[in-house]
């Protein structure tokens, strides 16, 4: 399943998730930067976890329910997130959004569910999406244009909106 | 039009859209990921091939043979294209490497081959079957060791084709050695790459003998004199398109292997070709900004006057390459009597040096900056201080010229009050919260303005729209927004009004993006064009052409309100025209200016450095967009804690390639290292330097940002390190001890 529809998937076995996804299914919003898992441009969200799928292949998702930017929102109806980037510019050349946007979401369903990061202090109480717990686990989304302060504002008047 | 007198009022001094912080008009579809890279235009092409490169694997020498045998037997593949099978392609202008053909190997993964076949991954697996023959060559790596060999690089883009080796001003020797003080250091940065999240990537397409090429470059006017040329083609068959650019950084200025490759690829394979030049390639085929040594030495009387400034550098390229022009900047940022400052290049075997984001600013004032504040602590004086007493209203090597603004004195004082830099300890090492020392640090900025002839059409269609096409492009600068903002101000309306349509050589020739020029002189070709549509619309309607006002989607002229799509009515309206420049830039020294404030804390036990505040004030003209103007400057302050404290391409100084050629190897600052980023733009429209009033701001903050943070890890800790990236292992020796205070 992708963004909702069955998708078939009857390619060359090496092709990784993110190949079959830009170049299969023409999703092609899902960015190649690095097909190293380096740059977090292809961030995808499968079953809900944040993934980079130029690292997985796409006969490893039989099953699964993979979310690429396209089923988050469009860009005549974004989702919140998406809205709150394009009002804070939190972009510039815009070929690492879709993932940052994806990599955000991810992240903070990781902080629902308790997942401590490198800077969590407290392992016991809840995990709550301060600047500093986003900062970190952004850092697999790399912006060479430099827009991070903007899209942790971004993060941070969603995380608000959403309380 | 010629631009060739100040600015008088115009429709653009209104600020009904320019000048507010308009959110893209781009925006919905990059956060949506429906804006389409290179690489992605399937909706431009049907059923294109894939290409895989492959790279030199020596540094040096030539290629004996290439046994393609088992690639072309290899299932899928439908061509091999290796250099062997064609002559060298002539070189793009300003570009140092050859970008294929021939058997001389110049660079480590200069592109020797190309494999086409149905499927990627095919490809790729193909590509691993060549069989390469190489006679290696030793060559030249290592910037130190060629130092002895290095020639004079005159600085020609400001001081013409007659610029001396070295601009002189009085007698810098003689005032050195009569000084009450004086500082003589040398400081090295390295290698850095632009590693530009979209990798270099084209599509192809051949029908007949006209080639259209679908790919990311900041400069459509420049790849469409070179990519004919490089194919031994008319012009006038060939059409680039380049609507997003996923960032360049100077990277995507020239055409690159990945458009040549894309393009022989395809008329071997018979059919439209995609490509992308795989992230491991990219560092060591595409260009990067070259290292510098570099030896300031300032002369100052005791109560802290310059009396002479000395900055001397060396950079290094393949033979036919330029400089990293590091020391241009230092000849109009301060005044002082005497004065040398030159640069020279080596000759080298790695890969191409070119331009980078504020080339030759960035390095240079990573050492000249750092030599300030090594001067105003010498001299016992506030670093504020000392930089506004040596202030300079004109070029210093040429007193007669005058700047059309400066205001970098009010960017010093207004950033030093901001960010509370009366809380520094003048004495270093003294600041201490816990295990963290803590310093801050002021550097200024600077990059020039450059007047660059841009043209644009304006058509007011039929049925009301206002549709901008221009060859400018959008590197994630904010061109669609500007440009829409400026005919939105021309012609009454708002811009969501305006469709703009950049990036595709069938358009009017632009500035394109580069240097920082593109805005203000995209925009300034947009209101050449405005001007001629608004004289048409008005001899349209009858109106004096001089007596015409544009306001809210209506024309007024004296009593008279017409709705302006009345003046379609009779069929669509045209403007086209573009902005040229007289000898103002020759007049006046036109510059943007910075001041940028960094604290930072180092951890006393790891000598970890974690920037913790920084602030750029910014001087730059007229601001046409806030929000995307703001953008830029945090994306240059960004890039600058790379360049000051993580950012270096590490040189195999055997094999003569950049080792750390991927995205991990090669740190670039990642959200954790970044705080939120404060700026300040200030409002001094120059009206010598555009019609808009605009200078331009993409590389600004990024000038003076890293040295801001070396004065802030020094002010820290005490201990200076001139050996950019300032990495723990640089100052860990000395922390021990300063960790016990």
């Amino acid at each position: 399943m992708v963004n909702g529809e069955g998708r078939a998937f009857d390619g060359d076995l090496r092709t990784t998730l993110l190949d079959f996804l830009r170049e299969h299914l023409d999703l092609t919003g899902t960015k190649k930067g690095c097909d190293q898992g380096q740059c977090g441009a292809c961030t995808v969200l499968v079953n809900g976890t944040r993934i980079n799928s130029c690292l997985s292949l796409a006969v490893m998702h039989v099953g699964d329910e993979v979310t690429t930017i396209e089923g988050i929102g469009t860009a005549a109806d974004l989702h919140p997130l998406q809205q709150c980037f394009l009002e804070h510019d939190g972009f510039q050349c815009g070929y690492c959004t879709p993932g940052q946007i994806c990599s955000a979401l991810g992240a903070l369903d990781e902080l629902r569910r308790g997942v401590p990061s490198h800077v969590t202090a407290e392992l016991e109480t809840s995990v709550s999406p301060t600047p500093a717990e986003m900062r970190e686990r952004m850092s697999g989304n790399i912006c060479r244009c430099g827009a991070y302060s903007n899209i942790q504002d971004a993060i941070t008047q969603f995380v608000g909106e959403a309380r | 039009m010629l631009f060739d007198q100040p600015a008088a009022g115009n429709p653009i001094d209104n600020g009904t859209v320019v000048g507010r912080p308009v959110l893209r008009i781009d925006g919905p579809l990059k956060v949506s990921g429906a804006a389409r890279y290179a690489f992605e235009r399937n909706d431009a092409v049907t059923n294109p091939a894939y290409g895989f490169v492959l790279g030199a694997g020596v540094a040096k020498g030539r290629v004996r043979a290439i046994d393609a045998a088992a690639t072309r037997a290899a299932p899928g593949v439908l061509a091999v294209v290796t250099t062997l099978d064609h002559a060298p392609l002539s070189r793009a202008d300003l570009s140092a490497a050859m970008l294929f053909g021939g058997d001389m190997i110049e660079h480590y993964h200069q592109a020797i081959a190309v494999v086409v076949a149905e499927t990627f991954e095919q490809a790729r697996a193909a590509s691993r079957l060549l069989k390469v023959d190489y006679e290696r060559e030793d060559g030249r790596f290592v910037l130190a060791a060629e130092a002895g060999n290095a020639k004079p690089a005159p600085d020609r883009e400001n001081g013409g084709p007659d610029a001396p080796d070295v601009d002189r001003v009085g007698d810098f020797e003689a005032a050195f050695q009569q000084a009450a003080v004086t500082i003589d250091s040398t400081y090295t940065t390295p290698h850095e790459s632009h590693a530009q999240m979209e990798p270099h990537a084209t599509v192809a397409a051949w029908e007949g003998d006209r080639l259209t090429v679908w790919t990311a470059n900041q400069m459509v006017n420049w790849a469409i004199r070179d990519l004919p040329r490089a194919l031994s083609m008319g012009q006038d068959k060939v059409r680039v398109v380049s609507p997003y650019i996923g960032g360049g950084f100077g990277a995507k200025l020239f055409i690159r292997s990945d458009v040549v490759l894309a393009a022989l690829a395809a008329k071997a394979a018979g059919r439209p070709v995609k490509l992308a030049l795989q992230r491991a390639l990219i560092f060591n085929n595409g260009t990067h900004r070259s290292a510098t040594i570099q030896r300031v030495r300032l002369a100052a009387r005791a109560d802290g006057v310059l009396t002479g400034i000395s900055h001397r550098g060396l950079s290094g390229n393949l033979p036919l390459g330029g400089a990293e022009m590091a020391t241009s900047q230092t000849k109009i940022l301060y005044a002082a009597p005497n004065r040398e400052i030159g640069m020279t290049l080596a000759a080298m075997d790695l890969p191409e040096s070119n331009f980078m984001r504020a080339p030759g600013e960035a390095p240079g004032l990573m050492a000249l900056e750092v030599a300030m504040d090594e001067m105003a602590e010498k001299l016992g004086m506030d670093p504020v201080e000392f930089r506004v007493l040596n202030d300079t209203r004109v070029d210093p090597h040429n007193p007669s010229r005058p700047f059309s603004e400066r205001h970098l004195v009010e960017c010093l004082r207004t950033g030093a009050a901001r960010f509370g830099w009366s809380a520094r300890r003048s004495r270093p090492g003294e600041r201490r919260e816990g295990r963290w020392l803590v310093g801050m640090g002021v550097a200024s900025g600077i990059r020039n303005a450059i007047a660059m002839r841009s043209g644009a059409r304006v058509r007011l269609e039929a049925s009301g729209g206002l549709i901008v096409e221009t060859d400018m492009t959008d590197i994630g600068t904010g061109t669609y927004t500007i440009v829409a903002q400026t005919a939105a101000e021309m012609l009454g309306l708002t811009a969501a009004e305006v469709e703009v349509r950049l990036g595709d050589s069938n358009f009017p020739r632009a500035a394109g993006s580069g240097g920082q020029w593109g805005a203000a002189n995209a925009t300034s070709g947009v209101f050449a064009a405005c001007v001629a549509l608004r004289d048409a619309i008005a001899d349209r309607l009858g109106f004096p052409r001089d007596r015409c006002e544009f306001i809210g989607g209506t024309v007024r002229s004296g009593n008279e309100v017409v709705p302006l799509q009345e003046a379609a009515r009779g069929g669509g309206l045209t403007g086209e025209d573009s902005i040229e420049f007289g000898d103002l830039e020759k007049r006046y020294q036109q510059s943007t200016f910075a001041a940028q404030f960094a604290e930072v804390g180092v951890d006393a036990f790891t000598g970890e450095v974690r920037l913790r505040r920084m602030l750029c004030v910014c001087d730059v003209g007229r601001i046409l967009n806030p929000a995307t103007a703001r953008s830029q400057v945090i994306g240059g302050m960004t890039m600058g804690l790379g360049a000051a404290l993580i950012e270096e391409l590490a040189v195999d100084p055997r094999r003569g390639f950049f080792v750390n050629h991927d995205m991990a190897g090669y740190e670039v600052p990642v959200h954790a290292d970044i705080p939120h980023l404060d700026v300040v733009l200030l409002d001094h429209p120059d009206a010598l330097a555009s019609p808009m009033k605009a200078k331009g701001i993409g590389e600004l903050g990024l000038c003076g940002a890293a040295p801001a943070i070396a004065n802030a890890v020094y002010n820290a800790t005490g201990l200076r390190v001139r050996d950019y990236p300032i990495t723990l292992e640089k100052h860990l020796h000395a922390l021990p001890a300063l960790a016990l205070l």
